[in-house]
């Protein structure tokens, strides 16, 4: 009697078991198959060289050591920090400021909010094409308005020096409704009591806005952070869209992840690819590590 | 109070400019879109078309196989949210309501995927679909997007904010697992399942590198990576350039213009859960 109880729930569970394997097994297959084993065989071949025809032969720590002395590999990453470490604080102000206009009680939040948050839904190639027509040093809409305000037409992303700059408004643009919506949603959890507290004691709205919703906001706050420091580190469509090979502003707006494409994709060095692509995650893990211990001392979680 | 009044004024002033910037690309693009290509180029620009003519998207038409490119990204993109739905789903619900040995291992493996930046995954990608001999097939495009770590992480949350009880009746009348998954949790993660189908119809629709790297015939092609070719076939006819773009965007748009509380509820959620 007790044996065949025992069988029965031993039966059950196996039924059980089986169930939940077999749920997870489509999952399993393709994340093993496209991606598991895609991350040990990039690792696999940063220490290979890997022809045109994609046959490795072992090629040791020599990806590794060429990227050393690749200047080109140097520049794109100096690119690469400035562009986070420009749209990033810069996104995130200009988020947290619209953010906090939108949290007033003023008529028509929900108009503004759709809005805003249109660019994040749209295409960035197509977007990056209309940027680049505005931006046209010839017949731009950007150098008709300069011309207008009296002063003289620039070649917004021709010349090298100012053409990162010109991307990363568009990036800055393609970003700022999205992460407002977070912060937005962010700032409504925080209880009304504080502010009228604020309020009877006579703290400005400014005052409020530093002292309760940035240290109340903070775990949101980084949240936005770490997500557009990533996001940051992999901006790809834009420039590729808007910088060609022959543009001469091409060596100061690529990145990191253009000169892992170029190689991977073009120039047919798939193993040197993959080394840059350690470096790239290599990189994107050192400044999530940072921005970890660093919340410590400025992210509140009670 | 005439102070307040003023504050509420000068936010809807700021507020105002900053939309004019926000919409300013798009109404610019479709202003180009529907001059022609001497009037694109007149000094100082006009800004509404003096004439208004559709020719730009006529020769977005004939430039490129359009209509096929149109389709080729419908079909990816649908097959990538039904793909992603029911992978993750499944796999979610296992993950979250079934106890079975090495549960917890193996989903920190797939949460794993998510801190890796997708480069590292590409050559490799590549050249699991060349050796598949998928390269410049349609089915290259969603090969590997079917199965999405995030999807996955996503619906689990969903899922795990389920109370315990609500199974246990149904698992001892003999219901089976799948039964239960589909008549009674599908009906209560809905929103869970609206927000994986926005994010990922959004992420395949607008998705560049990979369509771009794995197609390379214009037949073939997504819309993103077609809209670099039309650039560089046609690199001075700016109104062609716009019209490719105007039709590349619109579905999103009106998508989001529909669904404009999901999409916003999506992202807002994914902040908070964060």
């Amino acid at each position: 009697m007790q044996g065949t109880t025992r069988k029965k729930i031993a039966k059950r569970q196996w039924k059980e078991w089986g169930e939940g394997y077999l749920f997870i097994a489509p999952l399993l297959l393709g994340i093993f198959v496209f991606y598991i084993f895609p991350f040990i065989q990039n690792f696999w071949f940063s220490f290979n060289e890997v022809n045109k025809f994609n046959v490795a032969t072992f090629y040791g720590l020599n990806n590794y050591i060429e990227m050393c002395k690749d200047k080109e590999l140097w520049s794109a990453l100096g690119n690469t920090l400035l562009y986070v470490g420009i749209t990033v604080p810069v996104g995130l102000m200009l988020s947290l400021f619209v953010a906090a206009l939108l949290n007033t009680k003023i008529r028509g939040t929900s108009f503004y909010r759709t809005i805003y948050f249109l660019p994040s839904v749209t295409m960035s190639a197509a977007v990056a094409m209309v940027w680049k027509w505005i931006y046209n040093e010839q017949y731009g809409l950007l150098n008709a308005a300069m011309k207008a305000g009296g002063f003289s037409p620039h070649g917004w992303i021709t010349d090298p020096r100012t053409a990162l700059f010109m991307v990363m408004i568009v990036g800055i643009w393609g970003t700022v409704g999205y992460n407002m919506i977070i912060l937005l949603a962010g700032m409504q959890g925080i209880s009304r009591s504080y502010y009228e507290a604020a309020s009877v004691d006579g703290a400005s709205g400014i005052c409020q806005f530093f002292k309760i919703t940035v240290p109340m906001l903070s775990p949101t706050i980084f949240f936005v952070m770490i997500t557009s420091v990533i996001g940051g580190f992999q901006v790809f469509d834009t420039i590729y869209m808007m910088i060609g090979k022959a543009n001469t502003a091409y060596r100061s707006t690529q990145t990191l992840v253009m000169i892992f494409y170029r190689n991977a994709f073009d120039y047919g060095h798939k193993g040197y690819a993959a080394a840059i692509s350690i470096l790239i995650f290599s990189i994107i893990m050192l400044v999530t590590v940072i921005q970890m211990i660093g919340q410590k001392k400025w992210v509140n979680y009670d | 109070m005439k102070t307040s009044k003023y504050k509420k004024l000068l936010t809807h002033l700021i507020l105002i400019a900053g939309i004019g910037i926000t919409v300013l690309p798009f109404l610019w693009m479709l202003c180009t879109s529907f001059k022609t290509k001497g009037e694109s180029m007149m000094i100082p620009p006009t800004i509404l078309p003096e004439r208004f003519v559709t020719e730009a998207y006529y020769s977005v038409m004939t430039a490129l196989p359009f209509g096929r490119i149109y389709m080729n990204t419908v079909f990816s993109t649908v097959i990538t949210v039904a793909g992603q739905v029911v992978i993750c789903t499944l796999a979610a619900y296992s993950f979250a309501r079934i106890k079975f040995p090495g549960r917890d291992i193996l989903f920190l493996l797939v949460l794993s995927v998510l801190m890796v930046p997708g480069q590292i995954f590409l050559v490799p990608q590549y050249l699991i679909v060349q050796k598949l001999g998928l390269l410049d097939t349609l089915c290259a495009l969603f090969l590997p997007n079917l199965f999405s770590a995030f999807g996955t992480f996503m619906m689990r949350q969903f899922f795990l904010s389920l109370p315990d009880e609500l199974e246990e009746a149904a698992i001892l009348d003999g219901c089976s697992r799948i039964q239960i998954l589909i008549n009674i949790m599908v009906p209560l993660v809905k929103s869970g399942i609206v927000a994986l189908v926005i994010f990922t119809a959004k992420f395949a629709w607008n998705d560049f590198m990979w369509p771009l790297i794995v197609n390379t015939t214009t037949t073939k092609m997504t819309l993103a990576p077609a809209l670099s070719t039309l650039q560089g076939q046609h690199t001075n006819d700016y109104p062609a350039q716009m019209a490719g773009a105007v039709l590349a965007v619109i579905p999103m748009v009106v998508l989001f213009f529909v669904f404009q509380k999901q999409f916003i509820e999506g992202v807002a959620h994914t902040g908070v859960k964060g």
